[in-house]
């Protein structure tokens, strides 16, 4: 076993490992920050996506050991610091960006990275831009909306 | 758990990884970037008694212009190597081809000296250095030495680099003013493993001359076709019927995705395209 300390969503946190030990378990099962969820643990589908020191990346392709250090950002560590949605989140259920909201945390968190990036980009940019994230609902047009209209953009245009 | 079980180094040198290397006698691997060695250990398909991290290696960090040409450390990540200023002005080909490379959160990750160390036959990169004719240093046990790229993909998943040995940079030689490049693959989605790709160095357009092209996606290795390249010197690129016939030295490779047959079209029309690409 392994010691790790990293800061996740702002807390620092301390935790035992092995080697093998996956990111995306470590927070899911010895945080018991379920939000981050597991699609296929082979970086295809995006659903585990979160930020390692500010860069996107697929916390299934990554061991917790690697991060030993990091400041680690999750889904739970989206909101406003009073609780309320932050403007992604909110404009998912604004724009009914979700079906079955499984893979609703690795969409946000990959928007979160976009829009850091690209303050205001084209449609054309947010669908690149999710290559690497998988809707099993198929739901992508409300998914560029939400996102279109997080980064103050007008959607009425935009989308299909 | 996903993964097998394995042990776990996190040396802080060359010397120390190298070390590691010797003594697991094969049984160790190096973690780069991790973004194909980990999907393999989640399948266990790959199974190493000890993963050796390469993170905490200085030697392999370093992302420089030289006299040369541009001297990647091989633990670059492909983030960094898209960072680089200008990199569309020192290296055309490896700008254009860097958006094909999967995603953004993989290349957040990935690194240039892992993908050329794996060596996976429909990776970009390994074309990449095929076509610009770059070197790949290594260092082991029996100390440093460079392989030109054309002696290094050497068949599936097999390359120069030895068990014990290590990259620890690659050398993409300074562009020469006239030299055009072109990139083209086919996939099913943006970002996916190609299905068949080409990437293309001519020291000339009209005539075209000099030409290197790497193949990807195709058959067992990245590799290049020179009776086909030598077919294309000194034309203007637009009538390649017969230099194609030459592609019937490549061993295409069927999959699940499509027959060995169909790949060979897919490698013209890439070929075709991307020939387009570069003499409009």
């Amino acid at each position: 076993m392994t010691d790790v300390k990293m800061t996740v969503n702002g807390q620092p946190v301390l935790g035992q490992v092995e080697g093998r030990t996956l990111l995306v378990d470590f927070l899911r099962t010895d945080l018991k920050l379920t939000g981050t969820h597991v699609g296929c643990d082979t970086s295809q589908c995006g659903a585990c996506l979160v930020h390692v020191n500010g860069a996107a990346v697929k916390a299934c392709t990554m061991f917790a050991f690697e991060a030993d250090g990091a400041e680690v950002t999750t889904i739970e560590g989206m909101a406003e610091p009073d609780g309320s949605l932050s403007r992604i989140q909110q404009a998912f259920q604004d724009h009914h960006g979700l079906q079955c909201g499984f893979c609703t945390p690795g969409m946000v968190m990959s928007a979160a990275a976009l829009l850091k990036e690209t303050p205001k980009p084209t449609e054309a940019e947010v669908r690149a831009y999710l290559e690497g994230n998988i809707c099993r609902c198929t739901g992508y047009h409300n998914i560029i909306k939400a996102i279109m209209a997080a980064s103050g953009q007008d959607v009425s245009a935009a989308v299909a | 758990m996903k993964a097998p079980d394995f042990d776990y180094a996190r040396p802080s040198s060359l010397q120390e990884a190298l070390a590691l290397l010797a003594a697991g006698e094969g049984g160790a691997q190096p973690l780069a970037g991790g973004q194909s060695l980990m999907p393999m250990l989640n399948f266990r398909i790959s199974t190493p008694e000890m993963l050796v991290d390469l993170s905490g290696l200085p030697e392999l960090r370093g992302l420089e212009q030289t006299p040369q040409g541009l001297r990647i450390g091989a633990m670059t990540r492909y983030c960094e190597l898209e960072a680089f200023p200008d990199l569309a002005k020192i290296q055309p080909l490896v700008a254009a081809a860097l958006p094909h490379i999967a995603h953004d959160a993989i290349r957040n990750r990935g690194t240039i000296g892992g993908s050329v160390a794996l060596a996976d036959p429909a990776a970009e990169m390994p074309a990449i250095l095929l076509a610009l004719g770059a070197v790949i240093s290594l260092d082991g046990p029996n100390g440093p030495r460079d392989v030109a790229a054309d002696d290094y993909f050497l068949g599936y998943y097999e390359t120069a680099c030895e068990p014990d040995e290590l990259i620890t940079s690659i050398l993409l030689p300074k562009i020469e003013p006239g030299d055009s490049f072109g990139f083209h693959e086919l996939v099913q989605r943006h970002g996916d493993y190609a299905m068949a790709g080409v990437a293309i160095r001519s020291s000339g357009i009209a005539p075209l001359a000099g030409l290197r092209i790497g193949f990807f996606g195709v058959a067992d290795r990245a590799l290049r076709v020179t009776a086909l390249e030598d077919a294309l010197n000194g034309t203007d690129g637009t009538d390649i019927a017969g230099a194609l016939s030459h592609l019937s030295e490549i061993d295409f490779q069927g999959d699940t995705k499509i027959t060995a047959e169909t790949r060979a079209h897919y490698a013209g029309v890439a070929l075709k395209r991307a020939l387009k690409e570069m003499l409009t």
